[in-house]
């Protein structure tokens, strides 16, 4: 029968038609869902993770890693009514005001939701106070804003005032990216961290969520 | 045929590290090579320093343009840095990089424009951002040529950059673009087309490759500048080489000085 190592490897190899059967058949054997989720197709992203952040693995077989477990992920939750999708935390993603590019990052919200984040993307242009609505909405433990302008990438740090003037500073970690941002830039706007891409952006993640202060991820 | 010297740009680390120590000597010679290699304008963009852009983009603007007799290419979102820019750029007619149809940026940008008589980059984007549609790009680029002509500016002085979008995302992103540069050559004639090409091959492997076909391709289609590395030989050598296999070099002359320039020597 067919083991969650199967099921890794089909995640790693972009192969949805496979993820789709190994899951079915691993469900219908009375394996727990959860166990299927976490053994086999996260720990297949997690595979992609790292030969990613190695170049060994490159965006668009990334992209088809996520879309096979994702696919994965429906059958689970169509086998399964009542089924909880286990959560890593809680994110709320999105590109501050004034800025309108989403490429980098919907891929970091891709490969956080992979690796088992519950991730809520705003989308692109959000201001502060929507930033700070979504805290007050969703009660992440992270907020991840995005900027691709030198002009754009103030508004981080009124973003991160407005969540200071709001109260929410100290519930959330807030963590940034985007190609001109650096850690040095983090530090001067009182992020939590920077990441310099969508892997090291996931990793920044656990980290956080794992209760630690201020960690950077080297470039 | 235009090509614009993107190295001085303080996104790159040996850029940024000359101007913190204040030496003008090598923004000089990174100058001073471009122009060397065929670069027709030098771009100069430091919108990474975000505290003092204005006053950086005066120092670096007057040591270009001291250095070489190509005109510059002022590169910034920010009208001060423009502004401060196009002031120092006396030699030639500057090009200013650039505007888009963000109803702000085209506001506070078009009077520089005029004031310095510049070229003028038009990014195809406006208040909803980069289209991902190809009725979307025409809509926005119509727009632009219409509202930059209707302000007096001449097509010939319009360089559309439709946005290079990488394949790694979206792996229609290069079709869809040689669709529309296409498309801008057939209908709005006497405009130019300039992009910078590194962006299409974000995430993937061998960059320099992807980055060397798409600049033949595009050219194929009607791209007709580039903004890129000069001192890079294997691109400068496609450039030249596509430019006279399509035509567009009189008596293969400019080829022909590349070689005797050594550009296609192995060493």
């Amino acid at each position: 029968m067919a083991g969650f190592e199967d099921l890794s490897q089909a995640v790693l190899e972009g192969d949805e038609a496979r993820v789709v059967e190994v899951t079915k058949s691993l469900l219908d054997s009375g394996v727990d869902p959860l166990d299927v989720i976490n053994k086999g197709l996260i720990t297949g992203m997690d595979r992609v993770g790292v030969l990613f952040k190695n170049n060994e693995m490159f965006v668009p077989e990334v992209l088809m890693s996520a879309k096979a477990m994702n696919a994965g992920v429906e059958v689970v939750k169509e086998k399964q009514q009542a089924f909880d999708m286990p959560s890593l935390g809680k994110v709320v993603i999105g590109t501050v005001r004034g800025d309108l590019h989403d490429i980098g990052k919907n891929l970091v919200a891709m490969m956080m939701e992979s690796s088992g984040f519950t991730v809520y993307n705003l989308g692109v242009d959000i201001e502060p106070a929507k930033f700070v609505e979504a805290v007050k909405e969703y009660r992440p433990d992270i907020v991840a804003m995005s900027a691709l302008l030198t002009t754009t990438m103030m508004n981080m740090k009124e973003t991160i005032d407005a969540l200071k003037e709001a109260g929410l500073k100290d519930k959330v970690k807030v963590i940034i990216g985007g190609a001109p941002i650096t850690q040095e830039f983090a530090d001067e706007i009182g992020a939590d961290g920077y990441a310099p891409d969508a892997a090291s952006a996931t990793e920044l993640c656990k980290q956080l969520v794992e209760g630690r202060e201020k960690v950077g991820v080297p470039a | 045929m235009l090509i614009v010297g993107e190295l001085i740009n303080t996104s790159r680390k040996p850029i940024k590290e000359a101007i913190e120590r204040g030496d003008a000597a090598y923004i000089r010679d990174i100058a001073v090579r471009q122009a060397e290699a065929g670069a027709d304008y030098i771009d100069v963009n430091c919108g990474t320093l975000i505290h003092n852009e204005p006053e950086t983009m005066a120092w670096l603007a007057n040591i270009v343009r001291e250095a070489v007799n190509v005109p510059l290419c002022i590169d910034s979102p920010n009208p001060e840095a423009l502004e401060a820019g196009l002031k120092l750029a006396t030699k030639g007619r500057p090009m200013l990089n650039s505007i888009t149809a963000e109803p702000d940026r085209f506001e506070a940008v078009l009077p520089i424009v005029k004031n310095f008589k510049a070229k003028v980059v038009a990014l195809c984007m406006d208040e909803e951002g980069i289209p991902s549609t190809a009725e979307k790009r025409i809509e926005i680029v119509r727009k632009l040529v219409e509202d930059l002509t209707a302000a007096g500016i001449e097509r010939e002085d319009i360089y559309i950059d439709p946005l290079v979008k990488p394949i790694s995302t979206s792996d229609q992103a290069g079709a869809e673009l040689i669709a529309a540069v296409g498309f801008i050559r057939e209908n709005f004639p006497g405009v130019h087309i300039i992009c910078g090409l590194s962006n299409v091959s974000f995430g993937l492997p061998n960059r320099r490759v992807l980055n060397q076909a798409f600049m033949v391709q595009l050219m194929t289609v009607g791209m007709d500048s580039y903004i890129l590395d000069p001192l890079d030989r294997e691109m400068m050598g496609f450039f030249y080489a596509s430019k006279a296999l399509l035509g567009k070099d009189p008596f293969c002359t400019d080829y022909l000085k590349a070689h005797r320039r050594g550009l296609y020597r192995r060493d």
